[in-house]
């Protein structure tokens, strides 16, 4: 089980509270957690990544035990304790502005 | 008795008034999307408890909303269960894909620059389907649905103008604004692109024209130039189709030809640059503005929030200043945050940056504040609830 940690706007438009646990198969990587996600909840779509290229927004982050994955290949394997759900993989929308 | 419905789009979320026909007492509700810019709310003039909002953000991009109960609850029109042939979620109501290559067009350096996709401005629903919409988005292209929301489709060949290298962005950036349906030939329609101008098309969006003949820029190195002028909003009485009235970056103007030609009405206005401008309901030549100081100094002149109104179609125009404020007042209205309603007397309605939502039920003679302390006002829409 994959834990994801949304933003709190992107809980509130996908109509959850607090973390979402999702079946990934694998590889567990940026992409199929993210595919997997927008799956499950579509109104996330083009929230997090571009609708047609598929990269990541410039205002969003990726975090996952304790180190920033945002500039990571989006195909690269996610650590281990994402991938056993030890740790959650965390979406964060940047500290820019009010 | 009538109801009025007010639709309020700002920085940080959407707040609907309510009132019955007397305009005295109001109900304030919201936020809805909070921490969200609304850009702008409209309901269907044929189905009014449908109401389409652009819900957006700098982080996380742009959110078509739906609401078939008047504002009560809402739903992203593409974002639930449905499915495509081969079994994957739509998820379509958000994604606003130009047709083809997108193509480039100026940027403010004058180099050439990619068409990108930002956020919608404008919503305007159809006048005859619910489920049709129009949108207006930056950077600058005319999409529709005809889905109730849930898929978008360019209307691209405004975007394909042999004109669109030339546009280029204003600074709140190369908006389609301004979309304006002829009542009485589904297949005119104009619009309005800030900094490129207006453009008509006469078959239902496949071919368009630039209609800015008359026009007058001096910040555009061709002041008459057939495209590249700032034009911040344009209005229309639904009973004259062909009389059109436009606030641009500086001059008020007027055409009687659907946009063929335009001669200025700026006539004694404190300052001629703003950016709403609106027209009476029962008065085709009884029309509104908000005077700005300049393109510098986006707040009234002399600190006196003032409405223009013209009862002679422009050039002779009386300030409305009752109940507005008339020392330190250095607000702006921006060109979706003015609206009129249906009931006689006209009501008319803006919002400011500020945060105050003015209403008047008297054709603009007297205002008064609906809210004070709102975000900055981005837009406002009226309905008439019969």
């Amino acid at each position: 089980m994959i834990r994801i940690v949304l933003p709190p706007h992107l809980r509130t438009l996908a109509h959850v509270d607090g973390e979402v646990e999702l079946e990934v198969a694998a590889p567990i990587t940026q992409r199929s957690v993210l595919d997997a996600l927008e799956t499950r909840y579509p109104m996330l779509r083009g929230t997090i990544r571009d609708h047609v290229a598929q990269l990541r927004r410039p205002l969003v982050r990726f975090f996952a035990c304790g180190e920033d994955l945002s500039h990571e290949s989006p195909d690269a394997p996610l650590p281990d304790a994402i991938a056993n759900g030890a740790e959650p993989f965390l979406v964060i929308g940047a500290i820019a502005g009010g | 008795m009538s109801n009025i419905r007010v639709l309020v789009g700002t920085r940080k979320g959407a707040f609907i008034l309510t009132s019955d026909g007397k305009r005295k007492r109001w109900k304030v509700e919201g936020p809805h999307f909070a921490g969200w810019e609304i850009y702008h709310m409209k309901g269907s003039p044929v189905e009014p408890n449908r109401l389409y909002a652009s819900q957006t953000s700098a982080w996380f991009g742009q959110i078509i909303q739906r609401s078939d109960d008047g504002g009560r609850t809402w739903d992203t029109p593409g974002g639930g269960p449905a499915t495509n042939p081969q079994g994957m979620p739509m998820g379509e109501s958000n994604q606003f894909v130009y047709d083809g290559v997108p193509g480039t067009h100026q940027w403010y350096d004058g180099t050439q620059h990619p068409w990108e996709f930002k956020r919608v401005w404008h919503l305007e629903p159809s006048l005859d389907d619910p489920d049709h919409v129009y949108a207006g988005v930056e950077d600058a292209a005319l999409f529709e649905s005809k889905d109730g929301g849930k898929s978008w489709q360019e209307l691209s060949g405004l975007r394909k103008h042999d004109t669109g290298p030339k546009w280029q962005p204003g600074a709140g950036g190369m908006c389609l604004h301004t979309i304006l349906l002829d009542p009485k030939d589904p297949k005119r329609m104009s619009i309005a692109i800030s900094a490129a101008g207006a453009f008509r098309t006469d078959d239902g969006g496949k071919t368009w024209k630039p209609i800015n003949r008359g026009l007058h820029s001096q910040y555009i190195p061709d002041p008459t130039a057939e495209v590249g002028h700032c034009v911040h909003r344009i209005a229309m009485h639904p009973s004259r189709p062909n009389t059109l009235f436009m606030q641009k970056h500086w001059d008020v103007m007027r055409s009687d030809d659907a946009g063929d030609s335009w001669r200025e009405v700026s006539g004694n206005l404190p300052s001629d640059f703003g950016f709403p401008i609106d027209v009476h309901t029962h008065e085709p030549e009884t029309i509104y503005v908000v005077p700005i100081k300049s393109d510098s100094e986006h707040f009234p002149p002399d600190g006196k929030l003032r409405v223009y109104r013209s009862r002679t179609g422009g050039n002779e125009w009386e300030a409305l200043t009752k109940g507005l404020p008339q020392r330190n007042c250095y607000v702006n209205v921006l060109r979706d945050a003015m609206s009129v309603d249906a009931l006689d007397p006209c009501g008319v309605y803006f919002g400011t940056t500020g945060g105050q939502v003015y209403a008047s039920a008297d054709g603009g003679d007297s205002w008064a504040s609906i809210v004070r302390d709102l975000p900055a006002v981005l837009s406002v829409e009226v309905q008439t609830l019969t």
